[in-house]
């Protein structure tokens, strides 16, 4: 008898002098985070005369970055969408989903070069209309792509522990990363055949970055409004924006708003509840992975018409990105991924102008590291799976 | 109406159900009781589709269900509130019966259903635009019955009702219950709460580690010495 007290009692003061030293070892990170930030913050460029001084020389850079940080933030919303749904659906971190919006580059940029031509200063250009229906290849391939990915890699794996289905996640990351790179050896077919010309734009080396062919131009809009205008927007801007709250809006609404959105929503708050009522839970989780991997691919081909370029590593440090802004908003919540795309592109944007270009990932996995620790639910909320 | 014969169904290895048999005919209510573990969620779950038996036959008006994909089972014309209720939390509560009625498209046929949910359970209609999640145990009960109610069942499968309710709330369900076969609803109750099971079922099986061991007349079984003293408790 008095063991069993003994025994209570020695598991209740352990179970009380837990929290105390989670908060003090969180007291000690955060003492540690500071120190660090500011030893080392000087060389990562958290010099705040010099930004002081760089803000009143320019300051109209920061309506600039807040344009490119929208921008960006809008691609790496879009490409966080992905994590986020399937997190919601199936509780797993697709890890090879940031190969997919990779692959999603590529395909445009293939498609692009086919009907693009040899501009004046001997870069390809693709005529406008060639860079608005770019989007359908790739987002119809990298929406099959996520979907059979779900089909072999996934699914037979329903049942298995939790991390065997994130170790071939894993597996499949380095897979589709090996493709990309193989992608670009098809640009040494161009001297073969001139059937294959438009296969030039891929370049002799396989690993290289991948120029984008030109389309937008590099025309400020806002001069045709305000002549001398010192911010530039140009149409890139606008397409990249524009195109992202769309497809946005167009995922709101079909999530919230039509039969087979419920269903979907359904799905992910319970599976056999949804089995019951007649929901094929199958389907519902192939075809969130076509949304989430379409996504992808359209914003892989805006990063490509943004940024000029992509590589076959981009999946990894972009994929990175977007996971963090996924679990910044809250994983599993649409609406989180959308604020926390944005709110991690502005961030790499304003580090970009008035930090270090160099120091911008450090920063922004910092944020995944204290989200994680102190608000692990993220901004909005966690929404996987059924609490009630 | 419904058949069950000699199901024998595993987890893995684990024998549960080990040759059950019952059935339930048309405007019936009939109840499976027992304790907990004897197998009663499981059997639910086995007839549903959500898990295979590896032999014996379920049939519903002689068409065999043991092969039909679990999302289909519905569209034969069963239906049910699962244990724990599994109501769709974030969504609110006309979403839920919305999604009850998934596997249906006859629109004037699932207005009626929503119409006659609403009058079987007034406060689901009070409480239409409210998250799912913000119901009190008993509304959410309510909506898992309303749900399973608007696929127009054949059979109505209820899965513990009375579970976590508080007594006044446990005599309303199995109310509601009565009500509901006197519109002309067969159901399959299961329950642990054996005395409120009995009072209101036509016939009853009484279930112990996956074998069906006493069956009989309802009214008989709450007077059967052996069910009195290991499930009434008297």
């Amino acid at each position: 008898m008095t063991t069993v007290t003994q025994k209570a009692e020695a598991l209740s003061s352990k179970s009380s002098s837990i929290p105390s030293t989670r908060k003090l070892q969180r007291a000690l990170f955060v003492v540690a985070v500071t120190y660090l930030v500011l030893i080392i913050g000087q060389p990562a460029g958290l010099d705040l005369v010099r930004i002081g001084q760089d803000v009143r020389a320019h300051p109209s850079a920061i309506v600039q970055q807040l344009i490119i940080g929208l921008a960006n933030g809008g691609i790496i919303a879009m490409t966080a969408l992905g994590y986020t749904l399937v997190y919601g659906i199936i509780e797993l971190v697709n890890f090879a989903h940031g190969d997919v919006f990779m692959l999603g580059g590529f395909v445009s940029i293939l498609t692009l070069s086919i009907f693009s031509r040899t501009g004046v200063n001997g870069g390809l250009t693709a005529p406008l209309w060639a860079a608005i229906f770019g989007f359908l290849p790739a987002m119809l391939f990298c929406g099959l792509l996520n979907a059979g990915i779900e089909r072999m890699a996934y699914r037979p794996l329903r049942t298995a522990p939790k991390l065997v289905a994130l170790i071939s996640a894993i597996g499949m990351s380095f897979i589709l990363q090996n493709l990309g790179l193989q992608i670009g050896a098809f640009g040494k077919l161009a001297e073969v055949s001139p059937v294959f010309k438009w296969l030039a734009v891929l370049g002799g080396n396989n690993a290289a970055p991948k120029s984008f062919p030109a389309v937008l131009g590099n025309n400020n809009l806002l001069e045709y409004i305000i002549p001398g205008a010192t911010v530039r927007i140009t149409f890139a801007d606008v397409l990249v924006i524009v195109t992202a709250i769309v497809l946005m809006a167009l995922l709101n609404w079909f999530v919230m708003s039509t039969r087979l959105g419920k269903a979907m929503r359904a799905t992910a708050q319970n599976r056999d509840a949804a089995a019951i009522v007649g929901i094929n839970v199958n389907q519902m989780i192939g075809l969130t992975f076509f949304i989430g991997g379409a996504l992808a691919g359209a914003a892989g081909m805006m990063f490509g018409l943004y940024n000029g370029t992509v590589v076959f590593t981009l999946g990894f440090t972009a994929g990175l990105r977007s996971f963090t802004a996924a679990v910044l908003g809250g994983i599993g919540n649409i609406r989180g991924a959308a604020l926390g795309g944005v709110l991690i592109g502005l961030l790499a944007a304003f580090s970009d102008q008035y930090l270090a270009v160099r120091w911008t990932n450090a920063w922004v996995f910092l944020i995944l590291v204290l989200v994680l620790l102190f608000r692990p639910t993220g901004l909005l909320g966690q929404e996987t799976g059924d609490k009630a | 109406m419904l058949q069950v014969k000699d199901v024998h169904t595993y987890y893995g290895n684990i024998h549960a159900l080990k040759g059950i048999s019952l059935n339930v005919n048309q405007g019936e209510v009939v109840t499976l009781i027992g304790s907990n573990g004897a197998g009663k969620t499981t059997t639910l779950r086995t007839i549903q589709g959500l898990l295979r038996p590896r032999t014996g036959s379920i049939t519903l008006n002689g068409e065999e269900l043991t092969q039909v994909p679990a999302h289909l089972i519905t569209t034969k014309g069963l239906s049910q509130s699962p244990e724990g209720r599994l109501i769709f939390t974030r969504m609110t509560v006309l979403e839920n019966l919305e999604m009850g009625a998934f596997a249906r498209s006859d629109k004037d046929g699932i207005q009626r259903d929503l119409e006659r949910v609403f009058t079987t359970f007034p406060r689901l209609k009070e409480r239409v635009k409210q998250r799912a999640g913000t119901l009190s145990g008993g509304e959410q009960q309510m909506l898992a019955m309303g749900r399973a109610l608007m696929s127009n069942p054949k059979v109505l499968l209820l899965d513990e009702p009375s579970m976590g309710l508080a007594p006044i709330l446990v005599e309303q369900i199995f109310d509601i219950i009565r009500e509901l076969n006197q519109q002309g609803t067969t159901i399959l109750l299961v329950e642990q709460n054996a005395q409120a099971a009995l009072q209101v079922a036509h016939r009853a099986y009484v279930l112990e580690t996956g074998k069906i061991t006493i069956s009989g007349d309802a009214k008989e079984l709450l007077e059967d010495p052996r069910v009195i003293e290991a499930y009434l408790g008297l």
